[in-house]
């Protein structure tokens, strides 16, 4: 993980990496020039859950405001840790000044409270008693709380509040946690076709549409329908909505006009969709499917955001070659602690209840377990080093057959051997890497599929942190993978 | 052993990889196990590499010991069209419902009911009995939605019942709820070791104790074997690049030079990950609840995959336990 290899820039820079990447073609993106443009003023992060769209999003925020934009970053939900990581506990439905950014430009970020913007946005289309009536009226508290499309529509309203104010350069949206990324799209929508729908008029006055020509079958239909979903939900449930739907009505225009319109921001030449994926199967696929929706939906996709890329700058040395010289070093070990430690290879641990109990740490001993062989050392290792410290359902059960490490024998061993040996050490170190040429080789063949598919579509690829992000220097390191331009952080900015 | 496992987690976890190794492993010795998706995702039709699944209980896999599982996606709108054909033999109004945007309204627009409607099959496949008075099934497994949204979706009763105080939806949402608060149900959540996900984890749980829904256990996914320990790689870090560099050559690698910088440095990736790792195993193991750990699948899940996930849960006893 350094500057040579570090993901930025374009494809190649990770997957290139000693790999036949020559089907790759995706080009890169340039994040720089996306976040320096003054034409894009909304800048959406989409993809599926637990991909880093919200950190994403707060890292482009810091880097944008860092080169002199003033940028307001709307996030939905965000992890404790990251609201922490730009310098708030607790971020509210009010857009906050983060301090610490440097230069001319300024952050804001906010946190999306769906029933509050709910809220405002009855008080602000509604006269007080009106308003009053809708906001007591059970139907609307489950709606504005529970709703799966609620969050998803209040986020396009906030994103219209906000653009309507025009204080702001840019805009950084993260979309909420849908079921799937296209909901953040469907939602609105489904909420506004909802509102304005032919379905609501009949609650509120069926024989108003039933008198209108041509609509005279919808009477059968409708009293068949109010009479099943009174049974089905309960009168009280029809009441309440209706009521709800009484005091909302001179909402409706307000709520479809208002997500309409801001449907066709999200078109205009102003926005930029970033599609954000890791390169796992299922995070990819959703990533080509909202490729192929944005284009449907003529929405103006600026690239792919890969998160938690791996590499390797020893990428010259195969998996196989790795593991193959691990092996010849693991003879030769067997053979020096022969002589050195006679004994010691041959103590197995009879009773398996007692794995790694009353230690702190994974245990690492391959000398205890060597009496099995040293061919099956690295899948001995593995079984031993999988246990967890901590109490386990099954304790007993997932000690490997037969070679389980006695606590106690880690112990004396570990005592016995101050500093491991270069051999062991040497090994080690090429069995991770071999690891890593596999995850390297996984990632890659996944993201191939995605590039045969959608080839034009711009890709920066982001390496993997070993640990979370808590603060700024964490946000800024991401931004600088996210640009292309790495240096090498310490990694883990814990 | 709880019938019905509601297997959560936070977005990118491998939810569906876990329920499906449950599933699996809950299989064998021939009982019969469904596996249910409840968020129309084709999660388990991808991952068992079948075709999309229809809204029909299909067998989709064989475990060990002639045990079979079946699995089922279940689409809300289908599960209300049966469900008022059932008790309201609406026939063709069903269609006329669903042309006026009837449907739609009640299963996506009307808070709770979506979920009532999800949960209420997945629980009546938890009761159905054969004509012999057997279950029908041994257990029932739900790849069920994100940790931040579990609660809200299995607490049915809270979302409904201030809106729905009769009907039949009223009494089926009870009825869901007593099974879902029984100890016939154990809620699951999968975890990475990393930071976030064990935070959502722990709130998750939180969550669901708040609200009576009993606690399983909590599945650490993709844990990656640890190669070295930290002591070691601190000795690496230090001087001896150059006896590592003859070390390699010694094993037959050319170049070795120019490796040493590279593979000291992914160690010590690799060492602050470990690092980073107890830490949250610490966080779970505070949490007081049986944990399962599922290795890092390297080449990906297939069907192979997830028989050795399958196998690795049995061996750890997995879903054998729950707090309630």
């Amino acid at each position: 993980m350094s500057a040579d290899t570090a993901a930025g820039g374009g494809p190649e820079a990770v997957t290139g990496a000693g790999l036949d990447t020559d089907d790759v073609t995706g080009a890169g993106l340039d994040t720089d020039a996306l976040l320096d443009d003054p034409g894009i003023r909304i800048i959406v992060c989409c993809g599926s859950g637990g991909v880093g769209k919200t950190t994403t999003a707060a890292a482009l925020g810091v880097r944008a405001a860092e080169r002199g934009r003033k940028v307001v970053v709307l996030t939905i939900d965000p992890a404790r840790r990251l609201a922490q990581s730009i310098g708030i506990d607790r971020l509210d439905n009010v857009p906050r000044r983060i301090d610490g950014i440097k230069g001319e430009g300024e952050l804001h970020a906010m946190m999306l409270d769906m029933k509050r913007t709910f809220d405002e946005t009855v008080e602000a289309h509604a006269d007080a008693e009106r308003a009053k009536a809708i906001l007591e009226n059970p139907f609307y508290q489950s709606l504005s709380a529970g709703f799966a499309g609620t969050q998803e529509y209040m986020a396009m309203e906030k994103l219209g509040q906000l653009r309507a104010r025009d204080a702001w350069d840019l805009i950084i949206v993260d979309t909420p946690p849908s079921r799937s990324a296209l909901d953040f799209l469907d939602a609105p929508k489904r909420l506004g076709s909802f509102l304005d729908g032919k379905f609501i008029r009949l609650l509120m006055a069926p024989a108003k549409v039933g008198g209108r020509a041509g609509m005279k079958f919808l009477n059968v239909g409708m009293s068949m329908m109010s009479g099943t979903l009174g049974k089905l939900l309960g009168g009280q449930f029809l009441r309440d909505v209706q009521t709800f739907v009484a005091a909302m009505d001179t909402m409706f225009g307000g709520f479809r006009s208002r997500a309409d319109a801001t449907y066709k921001l999200l078109q205009a030449p102003g926005t930029a969709f970033l599609v954000v994926a890791t390169p796992e199967q299922d995070a990819l696929r959703e990533a080509a499917y909202f490729v192929e929706r944005l284009a449907a939906e003529d929405m103006p996709l600026a690239g792919l955001v890969l998160n938690r890329v791996h590499g390797s700058e020893a990428s010259r040395l195969s998996a196989e070659q790795a593991l193959a010289a691990a092996e010849n070093l693991d003879d030769a070990r067997i053979v020096d602690q022969r002589a050195g430690k006679a004994g010691l290879g041959d103590r197995v641990a009879p009773d398996p209840a007692v794995t790694a109990s009353g230690t702190t740490e994974p245990l690492l001993s391959p000398e205890a377990g060597q009496a099995s062989g040293p061919q099956t050392s690295a899948e001995h290792q593995d079984t031993t080093e999988n246990e967890p410290p901590h109490e386990n359902i099954a304790h007993a059960a997932t000690a490997p057959e037969g070679d389980t490490v006695d606590a106690a024998d880690a112990t004396e061993t570990s005592d016995a051997i101050d500093v491991i040996s270069i051999e062991e050490l040497t090994a080690g170190l090429l069995r991770l890497h071999a690891e890593r040429m596999q995850v390297v080789a996984r990632e890659s063949r996944t993201r191939d599929r995605f590039t045969v598919l959608h080839p034009e579509v711009p890709v920066t690829a982001v390496e993997a942190l070993p640990g979370d992000v808590h603060d700024l220097d964490g946000l800024r390191a991401i931004g600088d993978r996210l640009a292309g331009g790495c240096t090498p952080t310490p990694a883990g900015a814990a | 052993m709880s019938r019905f496992q509601v297997v959560s987690g936070k977005g990118g976890t491998g939810k569906t990889t876990v329920a499906a190794a449950l599933a699996l492993a809950l299989a064998a010795e021939g009982r019969r196990t469904l596996l249910v998706e409840v968020e129309g995702r084709q999660g388990i039709a991808q991952l068992f590499g079948s075709d999309a699944l229809p809204y029909e209980e299909r067998k989709i896999a064989v475990a060990p010991g002639g045990g079979e599982v079946y699995a089922l996606a279940i689409d809300a709108e289908r599960a209300l069209l049966d469900y008022l054909q059932m008790f309201y033999k609406l026939g063709s109004a069903g269609r006329a419902l669903k042309k006026l945007g009837a449907i739609d309204f009640a299963t996506t627009i009307a808070p709770g009911v979506r979920d009532v409607l999800l949960t209420g099959k997945a629980c009546e496949a938890v009761r159905r009995k054969d004509k012999q008075g057997r279950f029908v099934y041994d257990h029932v497994i739900m790849d069920a939605p994100p940790t931040g949204r579990i609660t809200r979706f299995l607490n049915v009763n809270d979302e409904v019942a201030g809106l729905a105080k009769i009907g039949p939806i009223h009494n089926q949402a009870q009825a869901v709820m007593r099974v879902l608060k029984s100890p016939q149900t154990a809620v699951h959540l999968v975890t990475l070791l990393e930071e976030m996900p064990v935070q959502e984890t722990a709130d998750g749980i939180a969550e669901l104790r708040a609200a009576q829904l009993p606690v399983g256990s909590v599945f650490v996914n993709m844990v990656r074997p640890h190669l070295l320990d930290e002591d070691a790689l601190r000795t690496a870090a230090g001087g001896r690049r150059k006896e590592i560099a003859k070390t390699l050559t010694r094993a037959g690698v050319t170049g070795s030079a120019a490796l040493v910088r590279p593979l000291v440095a992914q160690a010590a990736e690799h060492a602050e990950r470990v690092g980073l790792e107890r830490e949250q195993r610490a966080v779970l193991a505070g949490l007081g609840l049986p944990t399962a750990e599922l290795p890092l699948m390297g080449d990906g899940v297939d069907l192979a995959a997830l028989h050795d996930l399958a196998t690795e849960l049995r061996k750890q006893g997995a879903g054998e336990e729950g707090d309630a």
